[in-house]
Formats: C-alpha cells, sequence, structure tokens
C-alpha cells in the first residue's frame, strides 16, 4: 500500500475540527481570564486540546506502525517541523527586534541623543539614557507606575562569575544538545539502551535549566526588584528569557514523550522521526538561548 | 481511496479532502465579504453626507476597523487560501494537499476566530475601534476591554495561517509529480509557494506584536510606554515588518491567478515565465525591507526617510516587469473577453493606477501631505479591491466550471462585472480627490467642500455593494441549473494538468502520479 506510485490519504477525522473548536474555547477563555472573569472556559478548552492532540498523535504514530506512512508523507511531516521551527525563529525575531530597537534607539532618544533634544528637554527633563535601564523616565519624572530595578541581570565581574547563573544555565542547555546528539547517534545505530539513557540525562539537564531559570526570577521578584513592571529593560528581560523558558519546559515535554516511546521499544535505526523532531526543536531552543546569552546577559 | 464524497454534514466538518476543505474556504471567504462588505456599506451611508447621520462616531470607528481587519484576514487571506487548495494539487499532479487533516484545522480554526472578533461588537464597550492596523496607545491603553478577545483571536488566526501556508510548502516542495520541475510550475504555485514563505516568516512577528500588547494591557510591561522607556512608535515598527509583507501575502497569489487567466485569453503562452518567477521572488524579498515607509511622519531620523523611500521605489522595477510581461502576453494574441479576462484586463490596468499612486505615496516629502487622507484611502482600495478582489472574482469565474461541470450565465457575469468596474471606479478615483484636498481618513464626519465627492462615492459604494449580490447569485445558479459541460479543457486557449482531468474534477485526482512531458 505504502509507496512512492501510490499516495497515502488519511480517513475523514473529527480531530481537526475538535482541535479547532478547543483553540476557539481557549481565545475567549484566555479574553475572558485576563480580565479577571471565569478561567473556565480557557480550562476546559485546554483540556479538550490535550485530549485530542494525544488522539492525534497517537493516530499517526499507529498509522506510521502499520506501514501507512510512507517516504513520501515522511518527507512532508519533516518539512512541516521545519517551517515550524522557522516560524517560532521568526516569533523570537519580534522580540530580539524590540530589545535592539529599545537599547540602540528608544531609550537614547528618550535621553535627548541626535535631533531628540527637545523630547528630554520637555517631557522627561533629567532622565539619561543607559543600558540597563535603572532608572525609568517615569520615576525621574516623580511617577511610581515603572520603577526600575536596583540591580540587573548582566555580567556581575569575573570575580562573582561562579555564582553567575546564566552562565550554568548556558553550560546546561550546551550539554544537552550535546547529549541529545548522542542519543540520535545511538538510535541510529540500534542501540536502544544508550538512546533511553542520554535521551533521559538531556530530559534530566532541561528540568535542571527551568528550575535554574525559576531561581533567577525568584532572585528577580524578591531581591533585585527586577519585575515585568520595572520599565523596559524588565519587559524586555522577562519577555524574551519567559518565552524562552515556556519553549524549553515544550521541549522537555516532547523529548519526555520521546522517553516514554523509547521505553516502550518505539522507533527503529532508520525510522525515528518523532524522536528528530523533538531533538531539532531542542536545539533550536538551545540557539535562541545563545542569543540570550549574548544580547539579554553579556551585553546586558 | 477511491471512494466518494461523505454524506451530510460530516463530509465538511471531518474533510480531509482538498477540494471540500478548499469549498469551505471559498464560501466562508465570501461570508466575511459580505459581512465586511456590510460594514463599508454603513460607512459609505454615514459619509453620504456631511454631518452625523445614522450612527455615533464610536460605532463608526468600530465600522471602520471590522472592514478592514474582517476584509484583510476573513476575506481576501481565505479566498486565495481556498484556490489554493482547489487548484494547486490539480495543477502539479498532486493527489491532495501534503497534510489533509492539518489542512482541515486551518480552515476550521478561521470560524471560530472570527466569530469571536465578530462577536465583541455586541459585548460591553464595544469592538475594536482603534483601525485594523492597531496602533498603540489606542490599541493598548485607550483600547476598549474587548481588545484582549481581539489579541487571541488574532492569534488563533494567525495560527491557522501558518499552519495553511507550512501545507502549502509542503505540498508544492514534495508533492510535485515526477518530471514536474519547480520551473515547469504554473504561475499560480510559484506565487503561493512565495506567499506562503511571506506568511510563515511574518504571522509569528504580528503574534509577537499582539502579544506586547496583551502585556502592556493586563501585565503592567512598557513596551509601547516612553514612561518606563518603550516607545510606541515600536509598535509601529513591529507591525509593519508584519504589515508590508501581509499587503503582499494578499496581492501575490493574485498575480499568480493573473498569470493563469491572461494567457487562456490571448492564446499565447505566459510572456517571460522565468521573469515573473524572479520577479515575484524579489517583490517577496523587498517587501521585508520597506516596512517603514508606512510611517514617514513618526520622526524617524532622515537617514531612514531616504532608505525606506528608495528602498520602496525599488519595488517598481519587478512590479513593472510582472504588469509589462502580461501586456506582451496579450500583445498581438487572439483575444476573446469572457467575464474572467474581463476582469483581468481591468486588473491589470486600475492595478497599475493603485502602483502608481503607490509610488507617490513612496516619496517621503510627499507623503507628508497624503499621510493618513482619503488619498491613502484610495491607493489601497485600488490594489485591495480592484487588485485582489478582481483577481479572486476572475478566478472564480475561470474556474467554476472545472469544480461544478457547469457554465455560469456569461451575460449576467459581464454586467456583474460592467457594474463592478463602473462602481468601483465612481467609489474610489473621487476619494484620491478628496485625499488631495485634505480630507482626513477615519473621521465620521466631514467639512463642507468635500460633500459633493462624497456623496458621489458613496453612490458607486451602494452600487459596488449590489452588484455583488449579482454575483451570488450567479454563482448559486451555475452551481444549482447552470449549463452541464464535460469537456476536460473548459476553455479552448487554457493549459495545464487542471484541464486534463474530467469535468466536474472528480472527488479524488490523481490517485497515481501523472506523467509530465
Amino acid at each position: 500500500m505504502a509507496s512512492e506510485s501510490n499516495y497515502y490519504i488519511p480517513e475523514n477525522s473529527w480531530m481537526p475540527v475538535l482541535t479547532a473548536a478547543s483553540l476557539g474555547a481557549m481565545a475567549l477563555g484566555a479574553g475572558l481570564a485576563v480580565q479577571g472573569k471565569t478561567p473556565l472556559f480557557l480550562l476546559v478548552g485546554l483540556f479538550v486540546l490535550a485530549c485530542v492532540l494525544f488522539n492525534w498523535f497517537s493516530t499517526v504514530i499507529q498509522e506510521n506502525m502499520r506501514g501507512l506512512t510512507n517516504a513520501q508523507v515522511k518527507r512532508s511531516f519533516t518539512m512541516a517541523m521545519g517551517w515550524f521551527i522557522f516560524s517560532e525563529v521568526m516569533f523570537f525575531a519580534a522580540f530580539f527586534g524590540a530589545l535592539f530597537y529599545v537599547r540602540v534607539l528608544a531609550v537614547p532618544w528618550l535621553g535627548g541623543e541626535g535631533d531628540k533634544a527637545m523630547t528630554n528637554a520637555l517631557l522627561w527633563q533629567g532622565f539619561s539614557a543607559e543600558w540597563p535601564l535603572m532608572q525609568t523616565p517615569d520615576q525621574v519624572a516623580g511617577g511610581t507606575k515603572f520603577v526600575g530595578p536596583h540591580e540587573n541581570m548582566g555580567f556581575p565581574g569575573w570575580s562573582k562569575i561562579t555564582g553567575w547563573l546564566p552562565l550554568w544555565g548556558t553550560l546546561l542547555l550546551l550539554t544537552s544538545s550535546w547529549t541529545v546528539h548522542i542519543a540520535h547517534h545511538a538510535i541510529k545505530h540500534g542501540s536502544r539502551g544508550r538512546f533511553n539513557f542520554f535521551l533521559a540525562i538531556t530530559v534530566a539537564l532541561g528540568l535542571a535549566f527551568v528550575v535554574l531559570q525559576y531561581m533567577e526570577y525568584h532572585e528577580a521578584y524578591a531581591e533585585m526588584g527586577l519585575t515585568l513592571k520595572s520599565g523596559i529593560y524588565g519587559t524586555t528581560f522577562f519577555m524574551l528569557t519567559g518565552f524562552h523558558g515556556f519553549h524549553v519546559c515544550l521541549g522537555v515535554f516532547m523529548l519526555a514523550i520521546q522517553l516514554l516511546r523509547g521505553l516502550k521499544g518505539h522507533f527503529k535505526p532508520d525510522d525515528q522521526f518523532g524522536f528528530e523532531a523533538s531533538s531539532w526543536y531542542w536545539h533550536f531552543v538551545d540557539v535562541v538561548w545563545l542569543g540570550l546569552f549574548i544580547f539579554v546577559y553579556v551585553l546586558g | 481511496m477511491a471512494h466518494g464524497p461523505a454524506k451530510g454534514i460530516g463530509r465538511w466538518l471531518r474533510a480531509t479532502n482538498h477540494k471540500d476543505i478548499g469549498t469551505m474556504y471559498l464560501w466562508f471567504s465570501f461570508a466575511m465579504f459580505l459581512l465586511g462588505g456590510a460594514f463599508a456599506m454603513v460607512i459609505r451611508a454615514e459619509l453620504f453626507e456631511p454631518g452625523m447621520q445614522i450612527i455615533k462616531p464610536e460605532f463608526f470607528n468600530q465600522m471602520t476597523t471590522m472592514h478592514g481587519l474582517i476584509m484583510v484576514f476573513g476575506a481576501i487571506m481565505p479566498v486565495f487560501v481556498g484556490l489554493a487548495n482547489w487548484m494547486i494539487p490539480m495543477m502539479i499532479g498532486a493527489p491532495d494537499m501534503a497534510l489533509p487533516r492539518l489542512n482541515n484545522l486551518s480552515f476550521w480554526i478561521l470560524p471560530f476566530g472570527f466569530s469571536l472578533l465578530a462577536a465583541t461588537l455586541f459585548m460591553p464597550g464595544g469592538g475594536p475601534n482603534f483601525g485594523w492596523t492597531f496602533y498603540a496607545p489606542l490599541s493598548t491603553t485607550y483600547a476598549p476591554p474587548t481588545v484582549n478577545f481581539f489579541i487571541f483571536g488574532i492569534h488563533i488566526i494567525g495560527a491557522s495561517s501558518i499552519m495553511g501556508s507550512i501545507n502549502i510548502i509542503a505540498t508544492i516542495l514534495n508533492l510535485r509529480a515526477p518530471g514536474m520541475t519547480l520551473m515547469k510550475m504554473p504561475m499560480f504555485a510559484w506565487t503561493w509557494l512565495i506567499t506562503a514563505f511571506l506568511l510563515i516568516a511574518v504571522m509569528p512577528v504580528l503574534a509577537g506584536a499582539v502579544t506586547m500588547m496583551l502585556m502592556d494591557i493586563n501585565f503592567g510591561t512598557s513596551f509601547f510606554n516612553a514612561a518606563g522607556g518603550g516607545d510606541p512608535v515600536l509598535f509601529q515598527h513591529v507591525f509593519w515588518f508584519f504589515g508590508h509583507p501581509e499587503v503582499y501575502i494578499i496581492i501575490i497569489p493574485a498575480f499568480g491567478v493573473m498569470s493563469a487567466i491572461i494567457p487562456t485569453f490571448s492564446r499565447k503562452p505566459l510572456f517571460g515565465y522565468s521573469s515573473m518567477v524572479y520577479a515575484t521572488a524579489a517583490i517577496a524579498f523587498l517587501s521585508f525591507i520597506v516596512w517603514a515607509h508606512h510611517m514617514f511622519t513618526v520622526g524617524m531620523p532622515l537617514a531612514g526617510e531616504l532608505y525606506f523611500m528608495y528602498a520602496t521605489m525599488l519595488i517598481a522595477v519587478p512590479t513593472g516587469v510582472k504588469v509589462f510581461n502580461w501586456i506582451t502576453t496579450m500583445f498581438r494574441g487572439a483575444i476573446t473577453y469572457e467575464t474572467p479576462m474581463l476582469f483581468a484586463v481591468a486588473f491589470v490596468i486600475l492595478f497599475t493606477i493603485g502602483g502608481f499612486t503607490g509610488l507617490m505615496l513612496a516619496i517621503a516629502p510627499a507623503d507628508i501631505q497624503y499621510q493618513d487622507s482619503y488619498f491613502v484611502v484610495a491607493h489601497f482600495h485600488y490594489v485591495m479591491v480592484a487588485g485582489a478582489l478582481f483577481s479572486s472574482t476572475a478566478a472564480v469565474y475561470y474556474w467554476i466550471p472545472k469544480w461544478t461541470g457547469r457554465m455560469y450565465n456569461e451575460t449576467m457575469g459581464k454586467v456583474h462585472f460592467w457594474v463592478s468596474f463602473v462602481a468601483f471606479n465612481v467609489t474610489f478615483f473621487p476619494q484620491h480627490f478628496l485625499g488631495l484636498a485634505g480630507m482626513p481618513r477615519r473621521y465620521a464626519d466631514y467639512s463642507l467642500q468635500f460633500a459633493d465627492w462624497n456623496m458621489v462615492s458613496s453612490i458607486g459604494a451602494f452600487a459596488y455593494g449590489a452588484s455583488q449580490l449579482l454575483f451570488l447569485y450567479n454563482v448559486i445558479a451555475t452551481i444549482v441549473a447552470g449549463r452541464k459541460i464535460s469537456d476536460p479543457k473548459v476553455w479552448e486557449g487554457a493549459e495545464g494538468l487542471e484541464w486534463t482531468v474530467p469535468t466536474p474534477a472528480p472527488h479524488h485526482t490523481f490517485s497515481t502520479p501523472p506523467a509530465i512531458k
């Protein structure tokens, strides 16, 4: 049945329309929840989405095990994952772009740079541009809406480098990219035990990174006065690292699923797309982190 | 898989067939076209005479906003996805789209997303009222509470676009019949390949823009607030980094349709096929580096104004290549003017006018006069309505015989064309004058000196709106009782794989790949 000369079209399915309905419920529910109204629709939508996606993915896995997924369909899956990751890259690009814009242009302009001297003199007199922005224009003008932090996440100096969390985070993620690569290599050569072992290590390293980030956020809120509300530095810091952290959680979840599948005996030396796709995603998360490490921490 | 369509509503809810999903996209977009059109009628009714007649200014703002959002995201984008679904697999010899279930998900998100968006009109505080470009701080600090539904609605609609585009790219790159090299593909497939790339690149940026809004509104961040060190102009940069490629996302598939219709009715192959491909790719590339020409009056540094002005003017070069290629295709052809060709010729003329006014707007020092005037409104309706909409209308007339196995009523089609063509120009040409005379856009009222041309414009708009009901009638009459035809090659001059399959196209085409010469 499955050959290049005979196409495979899946049967009609309820899963797509149910997924769409759950996304609709989540959009409505999220809109209500952020206004402090009932989170019910959001939670129900999320629950239905989780159930349907579980069913959808297991259907695709079963189709593959029954030999319905030919090489052409697999190429489609491969392309789809690649383009999905590209779309994720562009999502991060929007936030990196915002960071560069405020650092290079907006904040200096508020400080009166270039031909913007009157902006500073008339609107934010006394504000001087700096990065990380420790004192917001609002503060200088006597406001309390946006209050800058008393410490920032930048490089703390060589003497304190061992306590600098993002450095440890970088080491964790780089190591995990390496271990996931070893796992990939292992399954391609049929050594299942080695695959499971190194995939488990990868998941553990990912979890450790999430814990580290939790510690860092806790420190930021509890000790440094660095919050979402502490002006554009806090805004860009939390949005960039926060979305990255969310993607790490997603990546850990995907790899954990692949680990469970590995323990159940899924994957063959020539067929491990579910794992491969998750590992690409993991490498992508890793590369985004390198961008964050350089532009948010080292040069921050 | 040699079975026919399923029975009942389940055929549509559970669809995996590209033709069924394409049909749903087409009907959905037509429904949104009528809804967005109804909003336009409200706008033109209010502007028929100076003074406040029918609606309140707050509601007027909601109408202009929803008209733009519904037309861009609900009508024009889905209609071309519908055409892509129907035609691309048939054009490249594929059995279906590459990811049929994902395809159905992409479609079904839209009714949910747009229901949510439209429902905001009935909620406390009213619907979005900040213009379809939703500039901060209008859309953040001063937005109605329903802005949150707008944000999440945009999120899921954007997800739908991304998934649909991934599907189209995978189909074109992976499912072409053996021997169908990229440079043998019909232009329509090429234009969609490029459009899908643009969509995947910029829809996430739009998601980023609305996410920043969400955080500013609800969680105290300061992306667009100078008090916290942010900048409202940042919103415009992020938005237009999405928005400029977006307008090409709308027009590039229209170029593909033109490149199918004009050769057919000129009975000549498309002139300069490879230059068409390269020109389309060049337009797509340029679309990423010209966004701030929408922002000449926000106080950019002079170097920025100059760069964006010259980069924008460059776009006229590949666009000119396309227009000249269409004209050269027609040159000395044995042309007949069936309805699709009438719309196609009108497209070339009117789109070119819209392109020229675009060049005028690209000149930064001159743009300071035109900015936010009715001249801009006239400009983008020449490319959106006479461009994208005329093209998709032409596409429906062109391919409906293949879809249904029935011929539309040619006389009614021609009446539809001529009323549309005249009414369109009566509506929008005077808006050039209004804009140059200084009438600002997005106001519910205007000074007395603008009264005459506004009345003319409103009369044109009502005629244009009414003529679309004729189109709806013609389409339904064709499906129900059109003259039956069975020749695979519906149009004498048509070339391509889609004209080799039976008419009407069977539920499943190409269960094995066709041979390509």
